[in-house]
């Protein structure tokens, strides 16, 4: 028996409108329709969702944590882009 | 599953003290590990280990009571004992996937359960005889995983803890259907009662065995919770499953088989007789009642429906290379 390994695909849910798709875990199938029934049954048994998405593991393209350093790092030091870094008195009131 | 998962696991690491003392101080902050994190081997092998174990106890646990979906007593229990062993399917899935963010593959981890050289819980070796046995399943053994898999939800690995929150949620409704088939058939006539007295005189001691070996039999269990794979020893846990067990079995007129189960004032909690360690250690090694029948049906099922994927697999294929053909045109 030829047996290859099944594909494996990332699972995502829209808990109901308004929210976003969330990623809630993976499984295996061959194909998206197979994919789309089992991603139902296996996340989706007590009304979890609204809308699903199925997306092969291997079209994903993820960020190298290895260089997480120079990927994120940069932000870290750019605090002028939060709220707080500037002072407004208070007299202005809530802004 | 659970605790049960260390058995034999071996967290023997050779990092150096920098890379271990650095990983260490992460999970002591108490900030998830996830899988592409730099974590030492035995931190893997250990997880990989139990993760599986636990999948599979899930998976090998649809077996005893899968036999009575068809012979449940009502449409409304048939309907919910449906409804359980298709989570218990779901949650060994979540499970086989966690694991697999480690590095292992799925085709790897059942090959390991069908070789017999993974195992699962001794739990599952035991038979469910009679009906009153699927009340005593939920009430019991899933009360006991449910003891156990409430800290699995706060373990350092990112994956198995989100998957443990899953499970969580869906292990409620298990327990509380089964404690009230329990009720049903205590409130029953004295056949129904007695019925419901023999399953727990059978099933109470294997419960007590699902939290693993005393502490001080438990090799490995202090590297687990020094890295908070696991937060309780399995004593620990154990004594708070018959703290809350014992007044639940006194609600239902049950008498626990255990003459020397008595309140201790002064620990707070009760103590209990002696587990037999012979029959927990041969139920593990494979000669338990069902061992051979569990295996027999997993592989059975495997066998059965491989033509299955060979099928969905080569429709795939097809598909997809039509889908080529097409575009190429
Ligand atoms: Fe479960
Ligand atoms: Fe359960």
């Amino acid at each position: 028996m030829t047996e290859k390994n099944t594909p494996l695909w990332e699972v995502f849910i829209r808990a109901r409108n308004g929210l976003s798709h969330k990623h809630v875990g993976s499984l295996h199938a061959v194909d998206a329709e197979m994919a789309m029934q089992a991603a139902r049954d296996v996340y989706t048994r007590r009304g979890e969702g609204q809308s699903v998405w199925v997306v092969r593991s291997s079209d994903i393209v993820a960020s190298d944590p290895t260089e997480k350093e120079t990927m994120f790092e940069p932000t870290g030091s750019k605090i002028y882009r939060h709220p707080t870094f500037y002072d407004i008195p208070e007299d202005v009131g809530h802004m | 599953m659970y605790s049960q998962g260390l058995i034999g696991a071996d967290g023997s690491t050779h990092e150096d003290a920098a890379f271990l003392e650095a990983f260490q101080k992460r999970v002591d902050a108490e900030l998830k590990i996830e899988p592409n994190d730099p974590m030492p081997a035995g931190y893997r092998k250990t997880l990989v280990r139990q993760i599986a174990q636990h999948a599979h106890s899930e998976i090998v646990g649809m077996l005893p009571e899968g036999n009575w979906i068809t012979r449940a007593p009502t449409l409304r229990r048939k309907a919910a004992l449906l409804a359980k062993v298709q989570d218990e399917g779901g949650h060994g899935l979540y499970l086989y996937s966690a694991a697999e963010t480690l590095g292992v593959s799925r085709e790897e981890l059942v090959d390991q359960l069908l070789s017999g050289k993974a195992k699962y819980s001794s739990i599952f070796n035991y038979p469910a005889i009679t009906w009153a046995d699927i009340g005593t399943i939920g009430w019991l053994v899933d009360g006991a995983a449910i003891m156990n898999q409430i800290p699995l939800c706060r373990c350092s690995f990112g994956p198995y803890a989100r998957a443990m929150i899953r499970v969580c949620k869906e292990e409620s409704f298990h327990q509380r259907q089964g404690y009230e088939i329990m009720l049903t058939l205590c409130k029953g006539s004295e056949e129904q009662k007695a019925m419901a007295q023999d399953a727990l005189d059978r099933w109470w001691w294997p419960s007590l065995m699902m939290f693993g070996p005393h502490d001080a039999d438990s090799t490995h269990s202090d590297q687990s919770m020094a890295w908070k794979i696991k937060r309780f020893t399995n004593d620990e846990l154990r004594q708070k499953f018959i703290d809350a067990t014992v007044p639940q079995a006194e609600f239902l007129g049950l008498t626990m088989p255990d003459p020397d189960l008595k309140w201790n004032e002064q620990k707070g909690g009760y103590d209990h007789g002696e587990i037999d360690w012979d029959e927990f250690w041969r139920v593990v090694k494979g000669d338990g009642i069902c061992n051979r029948d569990r295996m027999k049906a997993r592989r059975k099922a495997h066998d059965d429906n491989a033509w299955v994927r060979e099928a969905a697999l080569a429709y795939a294929e097809k598909t997809a290379a039509r889908e080529t053909a097409v575009a190429a045109e």
